[in-house]
This record gives C-alpha cells, structure tokens and sequence, in this order.
C-alpha cells in the first residue's frame, strides 16, 4: 500500500489517460466508430459504477437496476417528444425521476432480504418494462426515436461526437470521485459495515435501513444520468433499455471488473463490450465464450479485474 | 448504589418451551451479575431479550430508570447497554480497527457524512484505538478480523463494545472455546472492566464465575432457583443437586 505505484496504481491511471486522449487517436486515424463504441461504454460504466456501489460496496444484489437507465433515458426522450429539448430540464427531470423510482422500490425491497430481495427488484424494473412498452404515445415496443439532442447553452453541442464523449467521461470521472468519496465516508463505513454484518450492526445501535434507502437512491440517481446520456447518444429510447437482461449486463461488469472496487466495474465494461463487439463479428454465439470467461473470473479470481492488478482489498 | 437494570416478571416462550419463566432480576450500577445454568436454561434468551433482539411475551425489562421493555436494538445500545455475543459477530472483512471504529461511530451522532475520509476522522480513530490498546490488540489494528485467532476475536469484541462507552455490558460466555491462557487473560480484563462498568456475564466457566462475580444467579428452565453472593451460590443444596454438583463431576 505504502507502493504507491504498483501495478494497479498504473494500470488505472494508464486507463484514466488512455480514455482522455481516446479522441487524439481517433482524430489521427480517422476511426470514428471507436468514438461511438467508446462513448458507449464510458455511458454504460458509469451504470456499473453507480450499481457497484450499492452490490460492491452496499451487498444489495439489485437485479433490475437498468430501470434507473430507462427511466432516465425516457425522462429525456418523453420530454424531447413533447417539444421540451432543454437540457437545463430534462436532465434534472431524468435525475429527479430516478430518485423518486429508487425511492419507491429502495423503500419496499430493502424490508426483504436475499433471493426476496434479488427478485423484488427485477420484478419492479419488469413492472417498468410493461407499463413503457404499454404507452402507446411514446411508441410503446418500438421505442421512441429523438430527434433533437438535449440542448444547453453555446458553446456546448452534445451532437458534436466529441464534444458529447468529452462530457460523458467527465461526468464518468466525477461519479468515481463521488462514489470514492462516499464510500470511504462515514456513511459508506455504515453501508459496508451493513453488507458485512448487518445483524451486528443494528446490534451495535446503526439503523441500517435509512442509510441502504439513501444508498440506493444515490445510485438510482446516477443510474438515470447514465440512462439521460444513453438516449442521447442512441438518439432513441426503447422498453429494451431495461430490460432484464440489461441489469445482468451490469451484473456481469461489476463482477468481471471487481466487486467493491472504485474504478473496477469500468474495467468491467471495458472488458465486456470490446468482447461483445470483436467476438460477435467472429460468432453470433459470441456468449458461448463470454460464459466460460465469467465462470473463471468468478471461481479463481474473486477481485475482477481490479483484483487481478493487486488490489489490496482493505474494504 | 442505585440499581441500573431492573428485569421484572419476565416471560418468553417458544411454542411449548418456557425459554424464560417469570424471571426477575436486579443489578445495582458498578456490580458484576453473574448468570449460571446448564445448557438450555435459557441464558442466551434472556441476553437477547435484554439487548432487545427478541420481544418478550411479558414482563419489564428498565435500564436506567427507562422502560426498555419495548425499544429496539439500536435504542438500547444508545441508552448505554451494550452486547457481546456467544457467537463472534464481527466485520470480518474490514480491518481490527474499523471494526472497533465502527463501533465508535455507532455513538458519534448520525452518519449522513458523505464526503470526509472517515479512516482519517482522529474522533473516531483515537477512541478505537485505545480500545484496542485495552484488551491487548493495538499491534494487529491494521489486519482484517478474518486474521485473528478465536481468542483474539473475544478480545476484539470486547474492544467493540468498550468503544461504545457502555454503561453496562452484556457478556454472553466470553470464554467459551478459549484456552486455559486465554481464558486468565480474558478473566484479568474483565476484573479491570468491572472497575467501571455494569456487566451481566453469562458463562460455564465456574472458575471465571466464582472469581469474578459480586452476585450469581441460577437459572434451569428459564426459571431462578437461586441468586446470592458467590459463597451463598456455593453452598446452596438446591443449585448444587441441580447444577454444580454435576458440573463439578464433569471437571474432575
């Protein structure tokens, strides 16, 4: 620990680095579908790392976190449908939802506890799925495309490919040092506490459930900005966005990239979108290879990633 | 000395079983109250009653001159009533001393601080720290618990629970499982602990017992058969045909 550059210390700011100057290389190669998939995965990372917080650090095996995605996604593309393109509203709307869905679903899954709890959630992110797909409105199963990205003030144009990276792994960068702060607060010595030995923390006088609620909000909340950055990225929001199987992905980054690691689940979604990208244009059954990898990650390296570079894991 | 704990008329049964049988205790402030039965008489019941894991079906439990009978855990433990447990109920994960510091900001107010390093925070680290210096931990602060040998889990628990500032402690059989060393340590930190604190020691070690406690209480089938001054425990017929007689068979 005391090696401040160790290996891990390197990988992560060579990470770090790589991401910023990510742009430089595209502009010098010309490879603009790089920028797309980059921007897609820095979007999709900070989902895992707002769900990191509350399954690494908290113990909540949320399975349906993906709804905070589509909730945010449609804040925007409901509002942008409606003719209100400001960004200045439908941002803190999509912010605003997703507290008070986390809110509602925090309040009533957080009273149950492990398989009740895992199926809690993804019934509640289920429930969204239906009703979304039910608005006939807003395109029902088919979506909803947007036709005029979130607007702010000049000189900012999320429509400008780079521009809209930049502003992505920024608000990337600033999650990880929120969730970093957060989780080595007092409030995240409660909430790991609570994960290791909820019993005892209760015994020992915390009241464990409002600070897992606040918890769960929080990464409720930075879950729809994600969500509010993917709409405007795929300029179009559809049921699928939360899907079930979308809150597994998020599973499986945290995971590959290292449970309770700040920075791991990007490493996580890193790792598996550049293999869902290379490995299905080898094989339409590119899971076949995704699976083994996740197995052996799970059984012989239960740091992700993160772990792998040599985390000490003092948390 | 005012009495601390008043437990009156208390009842808890678990379908047929009477666990605790209309069972009544007193403990003055500053005195050692040593309860004693054989297995199954209902000891850890009462601890967990008392800590207000379970509710009791009847009966008064006060603790400083508070009705506790019907507030949960996390009440108790602020009025100053404090639980180890038989079984090591540790953070197993997070180091020796955030265990203990955890403990410490369990009393520090509430804990809706989300942005200072709470590993850096002197007011929660200090405290822990000399906790741990108390019951002979200070050299493996920086270990996760998971490290410690068993009697070192004793010792760490009984740092938690000092760090809470406890007026009284609950022990339930801190020496269960430890070797005869680690068990004269144990009885040596506990006679410095009785200097200032209330304990309710619930143990089968008799050797412990009889050397540490102001006031014995038997208990066999949750009901009290007797409670006195040690000496009087001792020669007691009734405990002795239920209880020590037997035990003692054992330990010769």
């Amino acid at each position: 620990m005391s090696d401040w550059l160790s290996a891990r210390t390197l990988a992560v700011i060579v990470l770090l680095a790589a991401l910023v100057l990510l742009p430089v290389y595209v502009e010098f190669t010309g490879n603009r579908f790089l920028l797309t998939l980059f921007t897609r995965i820095i979007i999709l990372a900070l989902a895992a790392v707002s769900l990191n917080l509350i399954l690494g650090f908290g113990g909540m095996m949320s399975f349906g976190h993906a709804v905070y995605l589509g909730i945010g996604g449609y804040s925007v593309g409901m509002l942008a449908h409606e003719g209100i393109y400001s960004g200045f509203v439908q941002w803190p709307v999509a912010l605003a939802m997703s507290a008070l869905f986390a809110l509602v679903i925090g309040a009533l899954s957080l009273r149950t506890r492990g398989v009740y709890f895992i199926m809690i959630t993804l019934a509640f992110a289920q429930m969204a799925y239906y009703v979304v797909a039910g608005l006939a409105r807003y395109g029902g199963d088919d979506g909803l495309t947007i036709y005029k990205r979130s607007q702010f003030f000049e000189p900012i144009n999320l429509s400008n490919k780079t521009q809209f990276y930049y502003i992505c792994l920024a608000l990337l960068y600033a999650s990880i040092y929120l969730v970093w702060r957060i989780v080595n607060s007092r409030f995240g010595m409660v909430i790991q506490g609570s994960r290791s030995n909820e019993t005892r923390m209760r015994a020992i006088g915390f009241p464990t459930f409002r600070y897992k609620l606040t918890c769960f909000v929080i990464a409720g909340i930075l879950c729809g900005l994600s969500g509010a950055l993917l709409a405007n990225h795929t300029d179009f929001v559809s049921p699928a966005m939360m899907y079930w199987t979308r809150s597994g992905d998020l599973i499986i980054m945290v995971v590959l990239g290292g449970m309770g690691s700040v920075i791991g689940p990007v490493f996580g979604a890193i790792m598996l979108l550049v293999l869902e990208e290379t490995l299905s244009g080898i094989t339409e059954y590119w899971q076949i290879i995704l699976g083994p990898l996740l197995l052996l990650v799970v059984l012989f390296a239960r740091g992700g990633i993160d772990g792998l570079l040599g985390k000490v894991r003092h948390a | 000395m005012p009495d601390l704990l008043q437990v009156e008329n208390l009842a808890k049964r678990f379908g047929g079983i009477v666990a605790t049988d209309d069972l009544s205790i007193v403990i003055p402030e500053g005195q050692l109250h040593a309860v004693i039965g054989p297995n199954g008489a209902g000891k850890t019941t009462l601890i967990a009653q008392l800590s207000g894991q379970l509710t009791p079906d009847s009966g008064r439990i006060q603790f400083a001159g508070t009705d506790i009978t019907a507030l949960p855990m996390p009440a108790r433990s602020a009025l100053g009533l404090a639980r180890s447990f038989q079984i090591t109920s540790l953070f197993l994960d997070l180091s020796v001393l955030d265990n203990v510091a955890l403990a410490v900001q369990a009393h520090a107010g509430h804990s809706f601080h989300f942005w200072r390093d709470a590993r850096r925070e002197a007011e929660l680290r200090d405290p822990a720290r000399s906790a741990l210096e108390r019951v002979g931990l200070k050299l493996r602060e920086n270990l996760p618990a998971s490290a410690l040998s068993h009697g070192e889990h004793r010792q760490l628990e009984l740092a938690m629970a000092l760090a809470s500032k406890p007026r009284m402690l609950l022990l339930d059989e801190p020496m269960a499982g430890l070797g005869p060393e680690e068990s004269a340590r144990m009885v040596a930190m506990l006679r410095e602990l009785k200097k200032e604190l209330t304990i309710l020691l619930v143990e089968h070690d008799m050797e412990a017992v009889f050397a540490l406690a102001d006031r014995i209480t038997v208990l066999v089938y949750g009901r009290v058969i007797a409670s006195g001054k040690p000496e009087e425990i001792r020669s007691n017929a009734q405990v002795r045909d239920a209880y020590l007689g037997e035990q003692e068979a054992v330990h010769a």
